[in-house]
């Protein structure tokens, strides 16, 4: 019975990924046929072929490393400050949102910007602090590179984490909170036996968005501050020589989407061991 | 007597509005002397990293005309995306709402589709479009907007109570009338919030996107080119009228929404 | 009791769900006459709520037939012949009383004079008079009910399927309710097959009561309801209600439904 189900997901899965490579070569095939300049023209330099991609990855590089070495190295750079940050904003924003919950003037003091925060594009920040960063001496020295960057994916993830800590600690049912009074249960018991379980989804929730905005402000960051070792710096590279080898561009987005990818099902797997929600099914 | 007991009860209501928000104002204002005085001054905060509030504002002066500019063209390519990316999320929505089979299959691989850098497909877009072209960064917006609010608003959309399916099922009524009188109007709310999601997705597309190259005037490129040439306080003016210009589309988002879910039970209290 | 009068037939109905799984129904035989007011009454799961929503066709028997209206169901429904009324309202928040009301009657593509006559009909019917622009949340458990009878009733069907539609609400209420919904039967002169946990409500309301056993449901017994129409409050008191009460109750225990007294009697005393 779970073999089935298993072999019917491995089925769609199959199906979507075969859909996709036809839609593609479907639409190269016929905008190249038809010559058609919208939306914009299609050739070998915009639009590889799928093969011709994943065929790059056999091919060396400048440093020795065939490609698909060299964009393994590139990712795990790009990873290492995604995921350190991610860890630190993630532990510092759940921190801040229990102390926000537990002093009430604090957190409606400071609740509108973390809000508001949600609304402005702070990505947009990244190249001013990785620059500054970069001036900066901490004894004696600037930070290391990875550390830059992992600066701006501890930021994009605390707001998110903090906000919705905040919400998810507040979300506890009041009947449930009344039932802990007539324990005699306190503060600290109330928090982690009920108020916390009860801020887990939501907690969740902004850890899978911050998962992929880590990802996201690694590349961006290390774009910015034209850091070599990563994924950013392997777009830059791969894009100044677009016209030589524009394969090289589209297998480190590959990476990109794969390293995105797996941050996200990582979160997912841990939520599901954590949090027991119902299964989504669309009625 | 009544007009005595109703002045005192609305200046009761005004002064708790007051004490609501005090914490608020007040942490804005040490927010402000903080920038002014205590990291420059105090803490040695250098220049780079976070210029003085008078400087940031003075460089908004400045700079106005180049700073509008900018904004007028990031704002048309956020909204460009917007709308295309929304539209066609919608429409896509729709379609998989009415074959469900096919929605619960490519559910996952939309929520995975969503988890992928696509700011990172820029150098491609500029590739197809051209450096100067406002349509590369168009297309990452359009792209940024149209996973989250497919997925949203499919949940919407398929999030109806079985009850009231069946209670359409008893009018004997066909597919598209099912549509039209349920699933339609109780997806708005999550249309709604997707889409408020959407118009920061498309504004951090706009503008990251110019840092990736675009039209010498746009948002993004004065921010780099700022900081290329040290003139940290323009950056931070150039930032600063992004995330207002963020707040504004946003708040205009949740305006309509207002008016449209004006009848729904928790439109009064909805503080998202 | 021939076909002629039926309203609703029932001949050697069963349902089983899934591939093999469960027998929810067995073997049902049953027919209601027109002007009949019917209750189902049986433990959880006996298949009660199963059987209603068969014969509205909105779930296929898997054996047997179903004939309404002297129509299959399928036919009946597609021709709009009953109305139906849940437990939860299922009301839609976007829309008024009235509009929530006429909502059937949009579909059957009245034109809008006629919708509003018949809604403003409808409303007063209900005792909601006053409350036709408010929007269901702003509306008590109880008021949002006689919202759903309402737009059950207004295209006139000769038939009203209802499934614990009082279930979700105090005693007070459910007894005033009970009232007049027998106050409305008597006035549309429907048939009404009604789904219910409470025995007292079942015997103050029917014509017969109709005890269904556990899963695999079936029909363990008929009792009909001799106490005098109309009926009123004070028929709760008379010495033939409580009899009948009894007998329900004791049919309730032959089918083994031990769990059905304290889950029927802790309803009852809910109050």
């Amino acid at each position: 019975m779970a073999f089935r189900r298993f072999a019917k997901r491995g089925l769609v899965f199959v199906l979507v990924l075969g859909g996709l490579w036809a839609f593609w070569e479907g639409y190269k095939w016929l905008w190249e046929r038809t010559g058609w300049s919208r939306p914009f023209r299609v050739d070998d330099l915009t639009l590889p072929h799928v093969h011709t991609i994943l065929l790059q990855l056999g091919e060396p590089t400048s440093t020795g490393d065939d490609l698909w070495l060299f964009l393994l190295r590139a990712a795990l750079f790009t990873a290492k400050s995604a995921a350190v940050g991610f860890a630190f904003g993630a532990i510092v924003g759940f921190l801040l949102g229990v102390v926000l919950v537990q002093f009430d003037v604090l957190r409606r003091g400071v609740m509108p910007y973390v809000v508001a925060s949600q609304t402005i594009p702070i990505l947009a920040l990244a190249p001013i602090v990785v620059r500054g960063l970069g001036s900066v001496s901490i004894g004696g020295e600037p930070p290391p590179d990875w550390v830059r960057v992992s600066v701006i994916a501890s930021y994009l993830t605390f707001f998110p984490v903090t906000m919705n800590t905040i919400r998810g600690l507040r979300s506890a049912d009041p009947r449930a909170l009344e039932l802990m009074h007539s324990y005699a249960a306190r503060g600290w018991t109330v928090l982690w036996k009920l108020r916390v379980p009860s801020a887990l989804p939501y907690i969740f929730t902004a850890l899978k968005i911050a998962a992929t905005a880590s990802v996201v402000g690694a590349i961006i960051g290390e774009q910015t501050a034209s850091i070599p070792n990563g994924l950013g710096g392997a777009i830059l590279n791969f894009n100044q020589y677009y016209v030589l080898a524009p394969a090289s561009l589209w297998a480190t987005n590959l990476y990109a989407a794969l390293l995105g990818i797996g941050f996200f099902l990582v979160v997912l797997a841990v939520e599901k061991g954590v949090v027991h929600r119902a299964p989504e099914r669309l009625v | 007597m009544s007009t005595v007991t109703s002045t005192s009860a609305s200046s009761r209501r005004i002064g708790e509005q007051i004490r609501y928000w005090l914490p608020a104002v007040v942490v804005f204002g040490l927010g402000i002397a903080a920038w002014q005085w205590l990291l420059p001054d105090v803490l040695g905060v250098e220049e780079f990293l976070l210029p003085r509030f008078s400087d940031v504002v003075q460089a908004l002066v400045d700079e106005r005309d180049k700073l509008l500019r900018g904004a007028w063209i990031t704002f048309k390519e956020a909204f460009g995306g917007f709308v295309l990316g929304s539209g066609a999320a919608i429409v896509a929505a729709l379609v998989l709402a009415r074959w469900r089979p096919f929605g619960n299959a490519l559910m996952p691989y939309m929520i995975a589709a969503n988890a992928i850098p696509i700011i990172a497909f820029a150098p491609i877009t500029n590739a197809w479009f051209g450096l100067l072209s406002p349509w590369s960064k168009v297309t990452i917006a359009a792209v940024l907007c149209f996973f989250p609010v497919l997925v949203n608003t499919l949940r919407g959309l398929t999030s109806v109570d079985p009850e009231s399916i069946e209670l359409m099922r008893s009018y004997a009524a066909p597919e598209r009338e099912v549509f039209r009188r349920v699933r339609i109007p109780s997806s708005l709310p999550y249309v709604f919030s997707a889409l408020k999601v959407a118009s920061v997705l498309a504004m951090i597309g706009a503008v990251v996107g110019d840092y990736f190259g675009g039209s010498l005037d746009a948002l993004g490129i004065v921010v780099l080119s700022a900081v290329n040439l040290s003139q940290y306080s323009t950056s931070w003016a150039a930032i600063l009228v992004a995330s207002i210009m963020g707040i504004a589309f946003y708040g205009a988002i949740a305006l309509v929404e207002r008016y449209a879910l004006s009848w729904h039970p928790s439109v009064g209290r909805r503080g998202q | 009791m021939k076909g002629d009068a039926s309203v609703v037939s029932i001949t050697g109905l069963s349902k089983v769900f899934g591939k093999g799984g469960v027998s929810a129904l067995q073997g049902i035989d049953l027919q209601v006459e027109r002007g009949e007011f019917v209750s189902l009454i049986g433990p959880s799961g006996c298949g009660k709520s199963t059987l209603l929503r068969i014969i509205g066709d909105i779930i296929e028997p898997t054996d047997g037939d179903v004939t309404v209206n002297g129509k299959p169901a399928r036919r009946a429904r597609l021709d709009r012949d009953y109305g139906i009324v849940f437990q939860a309202p299922v009301l839609y928040d976007w829309r008024t009383v009235v509009k929530n009301i006429a909502l059937p009657l949009e579909m059957l593509g009245w034109d809008r004079a006629k919708r509003a006559a018949r809604v403003r009909e409808m409303v007063e019917l209900v005792e909601l008079s006053g409350f036709e622009k408010h929007h269901p949340w702003q509306l008590s458990g109880g008021m949002q009910q006689r919202v759903s009878i309402a737009r059950a009733l207004s295209f006139s069907p000769a038939l009203l399927l209802m499934d614990e539609p009082f279930g979700a609400l105090d005693e007070m209420t459910r007894e005033r309710l009970n009232l007049e919904l027998l106050r409305i039967w008597t006035e549309t002169g429907s048939t009404v097959i009604f789904v219910t946990h409470s025995i007292s409500e079942a015997v103050f309301l029917s014509t017969r009561v109709v005890v269904m056993s556990p899963r695999p449901g079936r029909v363990a017994s008929i009792v009909p309801v001799d106490l005098p129409q109309p009926r009123t409050a004070g028929s709760r008191e008379q010495p033939r209600f409580f009899e009948l009460v009894t007998q329900v109750r004791e049919s309730l225990h032959a089918v083994g439904a031990d769990e059905v007294e304290e889950t029927l009697s802790a309803a009852e005393e809910s109050a």
